[in-house]
């Protein structure tokens, strides 16, 4: 007891968290940008696919004002991208530290952290309006939430008050992929932006530019499947690609890419389906056995099925399609639950069976 | 010492299964790089060999001499202070654990482990700062606040300490971790493998293994290579010299597990459930887990059964699969299924032979 009260305790603990903190932080700056260096856009004008968005943050840099403000979209379509780019652009590389606070994990937000750190950081004042080294640097200060819709709704509410008090020195970036888990009074304070998802277009050339400058050879086979295996998240393929190259070296082809993104090979969900065709439950099971020895995850392979059943052909009609995507639904569900991927594919492989052969749905 | 021990390959050159993912590691670590990785895939197919083999590959032969420690913990959780115990397997240059048999508490474990890596890094002859590998057996048994947390320490950490992760399943695993690892999916050997393996073995204990023979313990291993090794070296404790025609004999839970299955063709009624409960019991008292029982009692009643009863009995096998997840004792949802099996098989019965 004694111990914990001592305030020189308290102060070289404090002392103790705060620096080891800092340093993490720079560090994971470093690696992240040495691991996207390549791609990241420094400026907002740069940013790729995204024209309102871009259009009415110009207009912010010009004017050198903005409101709080929510960026939502899939996963690597440059939401964090973008918000660095504008901080960095009004702020210039002297005053950022001071003037941007960017937190970005799920576990170290609860309500404390909005009460204290947030809070604390908001209610710093800040200069008047002077332009400095050629950024604007308004007379604010910016909070950076990466992936918003983890806090709690409990910490959300803290901030709706710290918003608008602090308002007049401190904007709000809210980054988020699902908007719906953002509390209702959070969102009416922002501004909303909606990134949509890169077009393959976009994707190539970002692509090939990395290629180029890391000195690595990409055949079109092996392009065409890393993007169609991202499915127009960027992030995920640059880090498809470190991968690929940090294992197979310089030359990268399209088997490389699917072994270590982890989706399975098209032919083996091709062949569980067609096994489910035929209406033998003997050969079925024994392509739910195989799979499961080769180690391919279960859930990766319903969301394949997914993709096969709804593309297959005019001798399924609407009503089978459906019933079995329901199958899947809830084999999904029970996935996530923890239960066993065996008996799961098992089962869905009976149930495109039963439908297929029209049998009786329900038991 | 056991064959499965004594064979199992200490470097990455000697591997003989999965030759090219071995050699792909070692050029990974080779260039002094090496990302945080993530094996998975089913159990007896060599995830832990060549996780070996990669620390010996990185730290030379001080990563063999491991020292078993059974560890406790002080963690300050905000207003209280958790008492933790653990049995870590740790030599000068690794730590490996299995987090989630801290139960809920496991995401301080981890947390705490790392951190005190972090703190007490090696440093090499030229003065440069090392890092330290953490093995974390059994991922996919982690809590979500755990993985959640681990996802941010892996990233402040990153410099001083290389997480290997290791699972069965990467489906429960959560995207954010993987896509922070470099995901390396290990098969089961296929029954070729597996032969040409059992061959090594005899050749280095110079027996004779007659034809066919090693092909035989490779099909009854369901494809886990350690599973095979065992059961040669139980055939050779039972009867050597080899015959062609020796039985391999399956493991006894097994053949328990066949007795109930002929039990529940056999009599559908009260009487019978009750019978089978005991044997289930039995079963669960001797640690077989759950759903381990539940996989196999389905795998026997699916080789008896008429085509049109399996699709159902499969269906109700998942479905109380399922349910024993989510609850708590396994016993009632196991019960469940044998009372549906027989429900169903009786009402066959009965509709075709009246």
């Amino acid at each position: 007891m004694a111990e914990a009260g001592n305030p020189e305790n308290i102060i070289r603990g404090y002392k103790e968290v705060s620096v080891t903190e800092k340093r993490g932080e720079k560090r994971k700056w470093r690696q992240f940008f040495r691991a996207h260096s390549h791609g990241r856009p420094k400026q907002v004008k740069d940013v790729a696919h995204q024209e309102e968005v871009v259009r009415v943050l110009t207009n912010t840099l010009e004017t050198a004002n903005c409101p709080h403000m929510l960026f939502y979209g899939p996963p690597g379509t440059g939401k964090t991208t973008t918000a660095l780019a504008i901080a960095h652009q009004l702020f210039g590389p002297e005053l950022y530290k001071s003037r941007v606070l960017e937190l970005n994990a799920s576990d170290d937000r609860g309500i404390n952290v909005v009460r204290t750190k947030i809070k604390d950081f908001a209610a710093v004042a800040v200069g008047t309006n002077y332009r400095q080294g050629g950024y604007p640097c308004p007379s604010f200060k910016i909070i950076i939430l990466d992936e918003a819709d983890s806090m709690t709704e409990d910490a959300q509410n803290a901030l709706r008050r710290t918003m608008e008090t602090y308002s007049k020195v401190t904007r709000f970036f809210f980054i988020c992929n699902y908007i719906s888990r953002i509390i209702e009074p959070l969102a009416s304070r922002c501004a909303k932006f909606r990134f949509k998802p890169l077009s393959e277009e976009v994707m190539t050339n970002r692509i090939l530019h990395i290629c180029n400058e890391e000195g690595l050879t990409l055949g079109g086979e092996a392009l065409s499947t890393l993007s169609s295996i991202s499915q127009g998240d960027l992030r995920r393929a640059i880090t498809y690609l470190q991968s690929g190259a940090r294992l197979f070296g310089s030359t990268i082809t399209s088997k490389d890419l699917l072994d270590v993104s982890g989706v399975v090979p098209l032919e083996v969900v091709e062949r569980l389906f067609i096994a489910c065709k035929s209406g033998n439950f003997d050969i079925a099971n024994k392509e739910v056995d195989n799979i499961v020895a080769e180690g391919y995850p279960a859930s990766q392979i319903i969301n394949q099925l997914f993709d096969i059943v709804v593309k297959a052909g005019d001798d399924t009609t609407d009503m089978q399609k459906a019933n079995i995507c329901k199958c899947l639904a809830e084999t999904d569900k029970r996935l996530v639950d923890g239960a066993d991927e065996y008996l799961q594919l098992l089962d869905v492989a009976s149930n495109i069976i039963r439908t297929l052969s029209e049998m009786a749905q329900d038991f | 010492m056991l064959w499965v021990d004594k064979y199992r390959p200490k470097s990455l050159d000697k591997v003989i299964v999965h030759e090219d993912i071995a050699q792909n590691l070692k050029k990974l670590v080779t260039e002094q790089d090496c990302p945080h990785l993530l094996f998975y895939g089913p159990s007896g197919s060599g995830k832990k060999t060549l996780i070996i083999a990669l620390l010996k590959q990185i730290f030379g032969a001080s990563a063999e001499k491991v020292k078993v420690e059974n560890r406790s913990w002080k963690v300050d959780a905000g207003s209280r202070t958790l008492d933790l115990e653990l049995t870590t397997l740790s030599s000068t240059n690794h730590v490996e654990l299995t987090p989630s048999d801290a139960g809920f508490q496991d995401r301080y474990i981890v947390q705490e482990i790392i951190k005190e890596m972090a703190k007490n890094r090696p440093i090499d002859t030229k003065g440069k700062k090392g890092y330290k590998v953490l093995v974390l057996n059994e991922v996919d048994k982690l809590s979500r606040e755990a993985q959640h947390s681990l996802r941010r320490t892996m990233e402040k950490y990153s410099s001083s300490c290389r997480l290997i992760l290791c699972c069965n399943s990467s489906s429960k695993v959560t995207e954010a971790i993987k896509s922070r690892c470099l995901n390396v999916r290990i098969n089961a050997p296929s029954q070729e493998e597996i032969v040409k393996v059992l061959e090594f073995i005899a050749k280095k204990e110079s027996l004779q293994l007659p034809q066919g023979f090693a092909a035989r313990i490779a099909e009854k291993s369901n494809r886990s290579l350690r599973r095979a090794i065992l059961s040669l070296e139980t055939c050779r404790v039972q009867n050597y010299p080899f015959t062609g025609n020796q039985v391999i004999s399956p493991m006894d839970w097994e053949e328990y597990v066949v007795e109930i299955a002929t039990d529940m063709m056999k009599e559908q009624s009260p009487k019978g459930l009750f019978q089978v409960r005991g044997k289930v019991y039995e079963l669960l008292v001797n640690c077989i887990p759950p759903e381990v029982i539940l996989k196999r009692l389905l795998h026997e009643l699916l080789k008896r059964l008429d085509p049109d009863l399996k699709l159902e009995v499969c269906h109700w096998a998942a479905y109380y699969e399922h349910r024993m997840r989510l609850g708590q004792k396994a016993i009632f949802h196991i019960e469940a299924f044998v009372a549906k099996f027989m429900s169903i098989y009786k009402n066959f019965l009965i509709s075709t032979f009246g």
